[in-house]
């Protein structure tokens, strides 16, 4: 099913007695989420993401535009008649039944037509646990289970009335690191499997691009991109959606665009073209800096971190908006070998990738476009 | 080797003083459980000692040497204490049931739902809390004597049922579960009513069984208002049930039958009180008083 | 979450209050309004349900009654006398039961069974302990006169021996919610305060002093606040030593007044009731507010 949503807005009365301003959650959404698919919608805490989701879901009602699921325009609608499926944060099983009647749960509710004899409800049940791989604990109680296997729990009541929607909010966010990797793709597989359009929210970029079909990068409300996870990585919208996507994040610089040629503090990095001059943000990922001797841009070192397989120079510049530069470098190279033996201090260059470097509008933070007319660099 | 014998000097006095200090606490602590169980074994004792016995004992024996069950036989036959004690027990179930119901329907609506008005009423329940049952209970005899429910249980049960205090305590229980629940109970169709009775209820057991608890020994032992409302001994609870045979009783001043009584009165809510005993205690200490 | 219930209107909450409403409407919003009018409507005839007038002479009339002023001085008696000893006594005796480990449990558990004992049925056996009659002098003066005292009836004697067997039973009846509240209160008071003290060499009354008391003073405050209210509003447990004639017995509590003069042998007089009714609630009320601005006046020190 797909689900459209139309210049949804979302606006709550304000809790701040003083100001009466009503407060703006989620702010002319309108998008198609396509069906079949697993959607990420992303974003810092308090972007509005878990509104949106409710607003999907029916909790909560907007207050403009409408929702579409398939052709029906469901704005309306009360929860319970849209076919959705919810799966909580902390899960929220009723603590006092066990994962059976937990799951067995909403099949009671059904009236009328729709009702289902015994035996096919205890099928349907055991068909979700199946799915969720939970049938061994069927008559434990929630405060038995692990984090993981309660979440598996929430899964399955969410799934045992086959959703037309399976929507999941922060679905990981409760579980340890180790579990939570886990537990993504095991959400992959079981959205893989049902073919229902899934959309979950998280604030975890990293799981996001990690299964999603697509991601929807939202801010104070308003959505700032939406696309494929590499190439929202690769191409972002604005400055917002490079500092929230990618670890370690991007760096940022203050630089300048005089006469085709991009600086940054007294160094001329690339030479651009079709780019008025201006004063610029300069975003570039980590894995955009390559050591050079003779390179264009000159840093400070300050140390140089080794993270597994990742190595990473840490060094700080004057024109950079954090407190250091983060770049990462192949652990093989001589020049990353000679840099772990520099003292803190020493001077050390870098070349930039012009495909990890993004300028961005000073006032609007929006990307620039520019093409690159030659790489500058010692070689 | 002078510090180590002024080091045992100084332990042994320490272990002294601690030795002394646990004595004469034991020992004041046994007091006064002596002086609350003194009355229970009295009347135990008293209700076991036969008619003759007790009445020829100028100096009160600490002991019987030949107990009798008479007593007991008496209690039930000679006064109405069966009806008594089924009387109270009728009006127990019911008002607490009646009580149950109506506290339960209101926490809801206070804890769950939104509705124009409800903090309103709210500070009005709340205030409620403050009023004492003195001020009210005049216009209660009035309102039950005009509505002709005197020597009713109706008489008795309608004006016990409400209790703001035990509302406001399931109302607090209920908003400590999470609106999560709610929220996914309603994606699956669950109406209000059946939310409440298949997750709110179940999950609120403890609080409801020491709200229970609660209004039964209150139910158990209320002597005003029954002694306003009824003056045929057919409707009398155990607390007028006891003053009427304390005045009127056997006929005589017949002692051992009272405490024999006193005793089948005391016994059912001690009896509770140990099953249940770390509800009753932890109930109470969240909010009961006597009186 | 900013979860709201929309697409139903309010109607749906009032309905789930309704009982409770109309319980609460009819048997307490009710009465309390009624009761302030009662006590101002003079000549009140309960079976014809006129009234001469209205003015304060239910007040002028109950303020000059005898038994009255009788019942206003036993129940300040019992109140000065029960409210300090009970509350000082179940400090003692949680303070006891805060130090020891073994046989705890059965302490607290026997301590704990006046508050689940009928009062009348209990107060019984009280009666029967220190009543002097014909055939028997009873245990307590058994006691009294082993120690060479002479006996007294302390049911139908002298005032104070009546005084002091209603104080004895008071503070028999409300002791085991203080000692419940006080012994809770003495074991949230974090351990680590003790074992400071300790180190430094504290004396036992200087750690109670100085680092006890101000910790559980609240839950004092607290307990004397119920405890007051509570020794305003006696009459069962001078019903059940008594009897139910009180001013007979000249051992009336002004509870026992409003029922005596609403109900009973001298009753009929709901005016006369309402009147003494509202006279009580402003005492507790006062003393409440008075006990509320010491308390607030002590925790700003």
């Amino acid at each position: 099913m797909e689900v459209i949503l139309k210049n949804l807005t979302k606006k709550f009365p304000s809790r701040d007695k003083k100001n009466r301003n009503e407060v703006t959650a989620v702010d002319h959404f309108t998008f198609e989420i396509p069906d079949g698919r697993l959607i990420g919608l992303l974003g810092p805490s308090g972007c509005g993401k878990s509104t949106v989701l409710n607003l999907i879901s029916g909790l909560l009602k907007p207050t403009e535009g409408s929702i579409f699921f398939g052709e029906d325009d469901v704005t309306d609608l009360p929860p319970e008649n849209r076919g959705i499926g919810l799966v909580f944060q902390n899960y929220a099983l009723y603590p006092h039944l066990t994962v059976r009647q937990n799951i067995l749960f909403p099949l009671e509710n059904l009236k009328g037509k729709d009702r289902l004899s015994k035996e096919e409800m205890q099928k349907k049940v055991d068909e979700a646990a199946r799915l969720v791989q939970i049938d061994g604990l069927m008559d434990r109680r929630p405060r038995e289970l692990s984090g993981g296997q309660q979440q598996r729990v929430a899964i399955a009541r969410a799934l045992v009335k086959r959703p037309k929607v399976l929507l999941l909010d922060e679905p990981l966010s409760n579980l340890d690191a180790r579990l939570r990797i886990q537990t993504r793709e095991e959400i992959r597989r079981i959205q893989r499997e049902t073919k229902i359009t899934t959309i979950f929210v998280t604030h975890d970029q990293e799981e996001a691009m990690s299964i999603s079909d697509l991601i929807i990068v939202m801010k104070d409300g308003v959505v700032q991109q939406i696309g494929k996870p590499q190439e929202v990585y690769d191409s972002p919208a604005n400055l917002f959606v490079a500092k929230f996507l990618g670890t370690p994040p991007i760096n940022v610089f203050d630089g300048r665009i005089r006469d085709g040629r991009l600086w940054i503090g007294g160094d001329a990095v690339l030479d651009l073209k079709g780019v008025m001059d201006q004063e610029v943000y300069v975003g570039i990922r980590p894995e955009g800096f390559v050591l050079n001797d003779k390179g264009a841009l000159g840093c400070t070192l300050r140390g140089v971190e080794v993270m597994g397989r990742d190595i990473s120079v840490v060094s700080v510049n004057d024109a950079a908006a954090g407190p250091a530069v983060r770049s990462i470098v192949g652990a093989e190279d001589r020049l990353t070998q000679e840099a772990r033996h520099k003292p803190e201090g020493s001077p050390i260059r870098f070349d930039v990738l012009p495909r990890k470097v993004f300028l961005f509008d000073r006032r609007t933070e929006e990307k620039i476009d520019y093409e690159v007319r030659q790489r500058r660099n010692g070689d | 080797m002078n510090h180590q014998s002024d080091y045992d000097k100084i332990e042994k006095t320490a272990r002294a003083k601690s030795i002394a200090a646990h004595t004469i606490t034991y020992l004041f602590l046994a007091v006064w459980a002596v002086i609350v169980l003194f009355p229970f074994y009295w009347m135990i004792l008293t209700s076991l000692k036969s008619y003759g016995a007790y009445n020829s004992e100028y100096i009160p024996k600490f002991y019987t040497l030949s107990p009798t069950l008479r007593n007991y036989a008496d209690a039930f036959t000679a006064v109405s204490l069966g009806r008594y004690l089924l009387n109270t027990l009728i009006f127990t179930v019911i008002t607490t049931a009646i009580m149950l119901v109506v506290i339960t329907l209101a926490a809801f609506a206070f804890a769950r739902l939104e509705f124009r008005g409800k903090n309103a009423a709210f500070v009005l329940f709340l205030s409620m809390m403050m009023i004492p049952n003195e001020l009210v209970i005049i216009t209660n005899f009035i309102t039950i004597t005009d509505l002709d429910m005197r020597n009713s249980f109706a008489g008795l049960i309608l004006p016990s049922v409400t209790s703001v205090f035990y509302l406001y305590l399931l109302k607090e229980n209920f908003e400590q579960i999470p609106d999560n629940l709610y929220q996914a109970a309603k994606v699956d169709g669950t109406s209000d009513l059946k939310y409440l009775i298949r997750v709110m209820i179940p999950i609120s057991k403890p609080t409801l069984v020491t709200i229970t608890i609660l209004k039964v020994i209150e139910c158990w032992n209320s002597y005003v208002w029954p002694r306003l409302i009824t003056d045929d001994p057919r409707y009398f609870l155990v607390s007028n049930g006891i003053q009427e045979i304390r005045e009127n009783g056997f006929g005589r001043e017949n002692i051992p039958a009272m405490m024999a009584a006193v005793v089948v009165i005391s016994v059912p809510l001690i009896v509770l009180f140990l099953i249940f005993r770390k509800k009753v205690m932890e109930g109470v200490s969240r909010g009961g008083t006597k009186g | 979450m900013m979860f709201k219930k929309q697409w139903n209107s309010g109607l749906k909450g009032w309905l789930y209050l309704l009982p409770a409403l109309l319980f609460l409407g009819v048997f307490m919003v009710y009465p309390l309004v009624d009761v302030f009018i009662y006590s101002f409507e003079e000549g009140y005839n309960s079976a014809s349900q006129t009234y001469m007038g209205t003015g304060g002479y239910n007040y002028s009339y109950v303020l000059h009654d005898p038994y009255f002023l009788q019942a206003v001085k036993n129940t300040f008696l019992l109140v000065i006398i029960t409210v300090p000893l009970s509350t000082g006594i179940a400090l003692l005796i949680s303070l006891g039961l805060s130090s020891i480990k073994p046989l705890r449990d059965l302490f607290q558990t026997v301590y704990f069974l006046p508050y689940v004992t009928n009062t009348l049925a209990v107060g019984m056996v009280f009666m029967i302990l220190f009543k002097k009659t014909a055939y028997s002098d009873g245990l307590i003066n058994l006691f009294i006169t082993w120690f060479g005292g002479n006996s007294v009836d302390f049911i139908d004697g002298p005032y104070w021996a009546k005084m002091f067997v209603l104080c004895f039973y008071t503070i028999w009846v409300v002791m085991p919610f203080k000692i419940l509240i006080l012994t809770s209160a003495l074991a949230s008071v974090n351990p680590d305060y003790y074992r400071a003290a300790q180190v430094d060499g504290t004396s036992r009354f200087r750690t109670f002093a100085r680092i006890t008391l101000p910790m559980i003073s609240p839950m004092i405050f607290y307990l004397v606040i119920t405890g007051f209210i509570g020794a305003f509003k006696a009459y069962s447990d001078v019903v059940a030593l008594f009897g139910t004639n009180l001013n007979a017995a000249g051992m009336n509590t002004i509870v026992g007044y409003v029922y005596d003069m609403l109900y009973g042998d001298s009753g009929g007089y709901p005016s006369f009731a309402s009147a003494a009714a509202v006279i009580l609630f402003a005492i507790v009320f006062t003393i409440t507010c008075i006990n509320l601005l010491i308390s607030k006046k002590n925790y700003s020190l």
